[in-house]
């Protein structure tokens, strides 16, 4: 479980997460929506100790995530991350950017990490281009990418921050396919998107962030049909 | 107007020679730039993450490797320290002078691979649970390492032309020890004519293997 | 190291404006082949641009050559070079053409960068509108391509000025052979060096940070 504790995150003077409170259960997929510098991005890295913060705590299984003796490195293994900007090792082919943590961070033998990745890339329909650079990869397929490579550390949590947002439309929807394909299999999600189709299809609950504050938190069918929020119903309104 | 006899052949015999120096050339050129690599990086390191002292040391020495000629430089090593009591022989002399001046520029070029690499990427790796240093080593050097590449295959041919100063201060690199032929069979043209041609074939040599090194480095 | 370091001992006002003179020397020999250099250059840029395949097979490896082989070299090779073919030259005149070609192999990579950076589309909307080919290329491509290149060409400019110490190596006295002279005269190394020194990083660190400068603003 992820227990969010009366959260305060600053850059400076600004004032972006104003003390939020929020379970995330095992299981359970959570979409976050909101507009752009509602502080909901923040959140995720805050979530994975990415961004220290000021106030408060984050509790993931029971380990305190900015707590002075936490093994950062270790507790970051059960929480993955999807970026919004795919981020793949350009560096590396496919398959060694997915194997890579698991070898050096989890101390895999070569052999079992490509082994592992080859899985992760096929379960995410990249078997094919094991061997590609990313640079040889359409954005959608990037993002694929690095969804296996998350995957790969077999994380108790996923966070996708916007993971469709930089993708061109025609890419948008065989990463949302992949996100919708997590779910059903139970792996608990953490989504800061802007496509509500995806947040009311398949999340069990909706955020709405606004000005670092969380306005509102329901079923999609409350949210999307019946926002208690006047800031909700505003967001909503000039979204759809 | 060509009333002038060439005369090639003291130059031929002379040819071994010629060709140790060049392998002398090489090797200073080397040196100077492994160890110009080593301390570039360290100097880049320190610009982009120190203040105070150590930063405003490492800034001294790039600018004044880049705003001062070699020559300069070789000078200073040369006759500079000589007013501290310090005198070095002639090959130290030139791998000081080398290597100064490659750190100085390599660094430049380390801190332009270090800004290229986006800081997404750390980001990215830290995400996945490596250590800081494992992002660095893994995921920052690589890429950096790619992209100077280039820069650091023009420093290498720089590094070579460069040694040449080596017969202003008594070093018998190539230009040296073609100077010291040149000046007893007073066949100045033809044996700095020869010395120029196997300069142009180090340089094209040093290319090719670069182009050919890359071709297997870098897949991506 | 007795009392070689107490100032001025050796060192009296006369060295000084010695000193001063060779400066301006390294600064007119530098200005004109830095001038001359930069017009031949752009012209062998345009034509290694247009030229396409003969340019690239007689131009462009003449100019590799100088590219090629340190300067040195090819200022000896040439001073000796001269009175065969009957020329007379003076050091002067020998570095001053050297340095002058050499300027121009540099130049002429930077010049065609600046042409291919303009790009077709904006020279076919210059043409379209009914500009001659000369027109496009001074009212588009110099002044659009001449601003793209510009910093690379203070580079090329600010590294012929530090090359020119080179010159003395045919007995020319500009600042570094003067200082030379002086160290062997006074016994002061540190202070002449340093004073020299001092000339080169005052000229060319300003003007590296100007164009540094404006680089990044254009990038904007």
């Amino acid at each position: 479980m992820i227990e969010i504790r009366d959260l305060h995150k600053y850059f400076g003077a600004l004032h972006v997460l104003k003390g939020i409170n929020l379970n995330v259960q095992k299981g359970e997929v959570l979409s976050v929506i909101g507009a752009s510098g509602s502080g909901k991005s923040t959140l995720l890295y805050c979530i994975n100790g990415l961004e220290p913060v000021q106030q408060g705590r984050v509790v993931v299984d029971g380990i305190d995530v900015h707590a002075k003796g936490t093994d950062i490195n270790r507790l970051r293994q059960r929480l993955g991350m999807v970026f919004q900007q795919w981020n793949s090792f350009p560096h590396l082919t496919a398959l060694e950017n997915v194997a890579l943590a698991p070898r050096i961070v989890k101390g895999k033998t070569r052999a079992e990490a490509r082994e592992i990745a080859r899985r992760q890339l096929e379960h995410v329909g990249l078997g094919e281009k094991l061997d590609a650079y990313p640079s040889a990869l359409s954005g959608g397929q990037q993002q694929r990418l690095a969804i296996a490579r998350a995957l790969a550390m077999e994380p108790e949590y996923m966070l996708f921050d916007e993971a469709t947002s930089a993708l061109d439309p025609e890419l948008v929807g065989e990463v949302l396919e992949t996100m919708r394909m997590l779910a059903e299999e139970g792996m608990t999600m953490i989504c800061v998107t802007h496509e509500m189709g995806f947040a009311r299809d398949v999340s069990d609950r909706v955020a709405f962030f606004h000005q670092g504050v969380m306005e509102e938190i329901g079923p999609p069918e409350q949210i999307f049909t019946a926002p208690q929020s006047e800031h909700t119903r505003k967001f909503l309104a000039n979204v759809r | 107007m060509f009333d002038y006899n060439f005369h090639w052949r003291p130059v031929m015999k002379s040819l071994p020679d010629l060709i140790d120096a060049a392998f002398l050339t090489l090797q200073v050129a080397v040196l100077a730039m492994i160890l110009g690599i080593v301390i570039g990086l360290g100097l880049a390191l320190v610009r982009m993450h120190l203040r105070g002292l150590p930063r405003w040391l490492a800034s001294s020495w790039v600018e004044l490797a880049r705003n001062t000629p070699a020559l300069f430089q070789l000078f200073f090593f040369g006759f500079g320290l000589g007013a501290f009591g310090l005198h070095l022989s002639p090959y130290i002399i030139v791998l000081a002078g080398l290597t100064f001046n490659c750190a100085g520029y390599l660094a430049e070029n380390f801190r332009g691979g270090f800004q290229a690499v986006p800081d997404t990427q750390i980001r990215a790796a830290r995400s996945l649970g490596m250590t800081a240093w494992q992002a660095y080593s893994r995921i920052v050097i690589p890429q950096v390492f790619r992209i100077v590449y280039h820069p650091i295959t023009n420093q290498m041919v720089w590094a070579v032309l460069m040694s040449s100063l080596g017969m202003l201060v008594g070093f018998r690199e190539l230009s040296g020890e073609t100077q010291f032929f040149a000046s007893r069979t007073f066949r100045i043209f033809e044996y700095f004519a020869v010395t120029a041609v196997i300069y142009y074939v180090i340089v094209k040599l040093i290319l090719l293997g670069s182009r050919l090194l890359a071709a297997r480095l870098f897949r991506y | 190291m007795q009392p070689s370091l107490s100032f001025f001992s050796g060192f009296t006002p006369n060295d000084l404006w010695f000193l001063a003179e060779a400066a301006l020397r390294t600064l007119w020999i530098s200005a004109l082949s830095i001038s001359i250099g930069t017009v031949l250059g752009a012209i062998f840029g345009w034509i290694l641009y247009e030229g396409k395949l003969t340019a690239t097979l007689t131009l462009a490896p003449v100019l590799d050559v100088f590219r090629s082989v340190p300067l040195i070299i090819q200022l000896v090779l040439f001073y000796n070079f001269a009175p065969i073919v009957g020329l007379d030259l003076d050091p002067f005149a020998s570095g001053v053409v050297i340095l002058t070609i050499y300027t121009a192999a540099l130049v002429a990579n930077v010049a065609r960068g600046g042409i291919e950076a303009v790009g077709l589309p904006m020279r076919r909307a210059a043409r379209s509108l009914g500009m001659t080919y000369w027109q496009d290329l001074r009212h588009v491509v110099l002044p659009i391509g001449g601003r793209a290149v510009f910093p690379a060409w203070v580079g090329v400019a600010l590294g012929v000025m530090k090359d020119s110490a080179l010159v003395s190596v045919l007995g020319y006295v500009e600042l570094l052979k003067a200082s030379q002279i002086l160290i062997t005269r006074t016994q002061e190394p540190f202070l002449i060096l340093t004073l020299a020194g001092a000339f080169y990083f005052a000229l060319s660190y300003p003007v590296s940070r100007f164009a540094a400068s404006l680089e990044r603003k254009w990038a904007q």
